[in-house]
């Protein structure tokens, strides 16, 4: 008889519930012990070290910036737009507010000295902030002059995102009815005289 | 016995070669009246290999860094090696006609009712080579690692960013950096040169293993099956081997006349292929004037504008593409082809074909170019549509070929000329894309009411057309 070769089965045939049982407990450990593997390919995908360290802390003198010029900072491979405001720059941006979303930085990100109208430590003159657009992340376009043909003529200054016309005045806060959702991010710096130093506390 | 015989008969009964090239050449019957439209299903295959083998040799001169990507396209692949150029863009015009192809193909199964029962899954099938065909001209495209690459790829990765909560990390999980970086590029290199290739060569099996079980649709769209001759050849069926492979060689004898033309004399298409911005190299702070993506794209890139939301113009964006997948079930009809359905769906399918190529042309245009180029565009309709309204009236035989396209483009030349004049010019843009996404949604979404309504003709017992 053929059924010889397969042992206990001649006498009792085959146990199909131990077979079950033996299939599916082999088959849940195989897949405990698969998770941690899909992690380890998950997780070579993050930022590496050398990425991350590339993200430390830059400073810059803004003591040259003229007044009324942009600067462009790099910092974690991100443009940091540095702005010295004029006063007539200062003194426009309330008439924005009716025009913005988040006029007071409630939703948006940036660290809690920078959550005032001027978006700037102390009311600073000296705007910091991460040129993305929070749309799509584009590099908005400085555009300070007071009422650009292509922006209306009630543009009073600020930042135009090419990609999908955003606008944001010159404090980032972004405008209502613009695709962007949120102010332009402010990163954590600090500013010692004319030294900024973006990153860090 | 001859030789050739015994050995294949040797072969065959070690793996099943004769029964394999019978199954799906000789002896796979094809409806004999294919028209026009049935080339680019082979076109497609045929552009897939251009892929490949001029792929496999790009990769033995990139170098995959973003210290030395930009120099080693524009400077090694396009100036040092010999016949580099020639290399480079059979791979990047093909690029192009790889979606030409297809979006013809596509548009032939909307045509004849394809993805009706029995080939859901032919169709299906087809969708998610679609999807892989756009990720992989995606990665592709950040490659070269001009400037447009860089910012187009950017503006694509931040669109997972408006999933609330996870986005960010999402996307900065994708791209491996704070920012598109060398990491991103090398990833998209590995994509982009191994695993979309492989995915998409399995599912294009998988597409013709599907399509040669059920049997090829036709422009009638009735079954050839049915009827059969003594032998179990259907009667109205001709093999693919020798009737249509021949046949098929004038179809890509054309192809490669225009290909080749694009890659001698305009190889970037006018700064559609190649958009102006990627001759220079990637920089991480400063975005080009005008983002748009590659024209296969923008008519859905057209979409995500339209919608004044982030996550909203994502969501669009997505169901877009989406609802594609349901259209197997959405076709309610009783016959397949447009030659019998009725006038509800060919006017529906003429709404479509204009909304599509419309938010095409929006997205790769500026909110301040569109009422100009919209403007050109309509007139020349108006003058196309009256040539072909001519040869419809003229050529006594009163083809549809004709009078669809005619009407379609006399309606909307007139249409959208009314529409440039009623509104201001700096909401054409807005209006249109709106109006446009709403058209394409509503193909779709009305497609069960008005497929069921519409009295539709009673199609042929056997094929027309076709020796």
């Amino acid at each position: 008889m053929s059924t010889a070769d397969y042992g206990d089965s001649e006498r009792t045939g085959p146990n199909l519930s131990r077979r079950r049982m033996l299939i599916g407990t082999t088959g849940a450990l195989a897949t405990v012990a698969m998770l941690p593997l899909l992690g380890a390919f998950k997780r070579s995908w993050d930022p590496s070290a050398k990425a991350r360290a590339a993200g430390a802390p830059v400073t810059q003198d803004v003591g040259g910036v003229e007044s009324g010029q942009m600067i462009t900072v790099e910092w974690q491979s991100k443009p940091i737009y540095v702005v010295n405001r004029t006063k007539e720059m200062m003194d426009n941006l309330p008439k924005n507010d009716s025009h913005l979303l988040d006029p007071g930085s409630e939703a948006s990100d940036q660290p809690e000295f920078a959550k005032n109208p001027t978006r700037s430590i102390n009311n600073s003159n000296i705007l910091v902030l991460a040129g993305i657009c929070t749309h799509l992340g584009c590099a908005p376009m400085f555009r300070p002059e007071v009422g650009a043909a292509d922006l209306g003529s009630d543009w009073l200054g600020g930042f135009y995102c090419p990609c999908h016309g955003s606008k944001y005045d010159l404090a980032g806060r972004v405008y209502k009815g613009v695709p962007a959702p949120l102010n332009l991010p402010i990163p954590a710096y600090t500013l010692d005289g004319t030294v900024l130093t973006v990153g860090g506390n | 016995m001859s030789l050739t015989d015994r050995f294949m008969s040797w072969v065959d009964t070690r793996f099943p070669a004769t029964e394999t090239y019978e199954y799906h050449m000789s002896k796979y019957y094809a409806p004999k009246n294919f028209n026009f439209w049935y080339f680019f299903g082979v076109l497609s295959m045929v552009v897939l290999v251009n892929q490949l083998v001029t792929g496999i040799w790009l990769t033995m001169m990139f170098n995959p860094s973003a210290e030395g990507a930009f120099e080693s396209v524009e400077l090694n692949i396009m100036r040092d090696t010999s016949a580099g150029w020639l290399i480079r863009y059979m791979h990047s015009t093909g690029a192009s006609a790889f979606f030409v192809v297809v979006y013809l193909h596509m548009f032939r199964g909307l045509l004849y009712g394809s993805y009706k029962k029995p080939r859901e899954l032919v169709w299906l099938i087809g969708m998610g080579i679609y999807l892989a065909l756009m990720a992989e001209g995606f990665f592709g495209y950040l490659l070269p690692w001009g400037n447009m690459s860089y910012w187009g790829a950017q503006v694509i990765l931040n669109l997972p960013a408006a999933i609330p909560w996870i986005g960010n990390d999402l996307a900065q999980w994708v791209r491996g950096d704070f920012i598109i970086s060398g990491i991103t590029l090398n990833r998209f290199f590995a994509l982009h040169v191994v695993a979309i290739p492989l995915v998409l060569v399995g599912l294009v099996f998988m597409h013709l293993v599907a399509l040669h079980h059920v049997g090829s649709n036709n422009p009638d769209g009735v079954d050839i099956k049915h009827l059969k001759d003594e032998n179990g050849v259907p009667l109205d069926g001709v093999p693919f081997h020798p009737y249509y492979t021949i046949h098929d060689l004038k179809g890509i004898l054309w192809f490669f006349i225009i290909f080749f033309a694009f890659i001698f004399f305009m190889p970037d298409g006018g700064g559609y292929f190649l958009e102006r911005p990627n001759f220079e190299a990637a920089n991480a702070l400063k975005t080009p004037p005008h983002i748009a993506p590659v024209w296969y794209y923008t008519p859905f890139y057209a979409i995500l504008r339209a919608v004044p939301s982030k996550l909203g113009g994502v969501i669009a964006m997505g169901a877009s593409i989406a609802v594609l997948f349901a259209l197997p079930w959405l076709d309610r009809s009783p016959v397949k082809s447009m030659r019998y359905k009725g006038n509800l769906s060919r006017i529906a399918l003429a709404v479509f074909v204009v909304s599509f190529l419309g938010l095409g042309v929006l997205g790769a245009k500026t909110a301040a170019e569109a009422p100009e180029i919209f403007h050109t565009i309509f007139m020349w309709l108006l003058g196309l549509g009256a040539v072909l309204g001519a040869l419809w009236f003229f050529t006594g035989k009163r083809k549809l070929a004709f009078a669809a396209p005619a009407a379609t483009m006399l309606i909307t030349a007139v249409f959208g000329l009314l529409m440039l004049l009623v509104i201001p010019a700096t909401s054409v843009a807005t209006v249109f894309g709106l109006f446009f996404m709403f058209c394409y949604f509503m193909f779709f979404l009305l497609m069960p009411i008005y497929t069921s309504i519409e009295t539709c003709k009673q199609p042929p017992e056997r094929v027309t057309g076709g020796h």
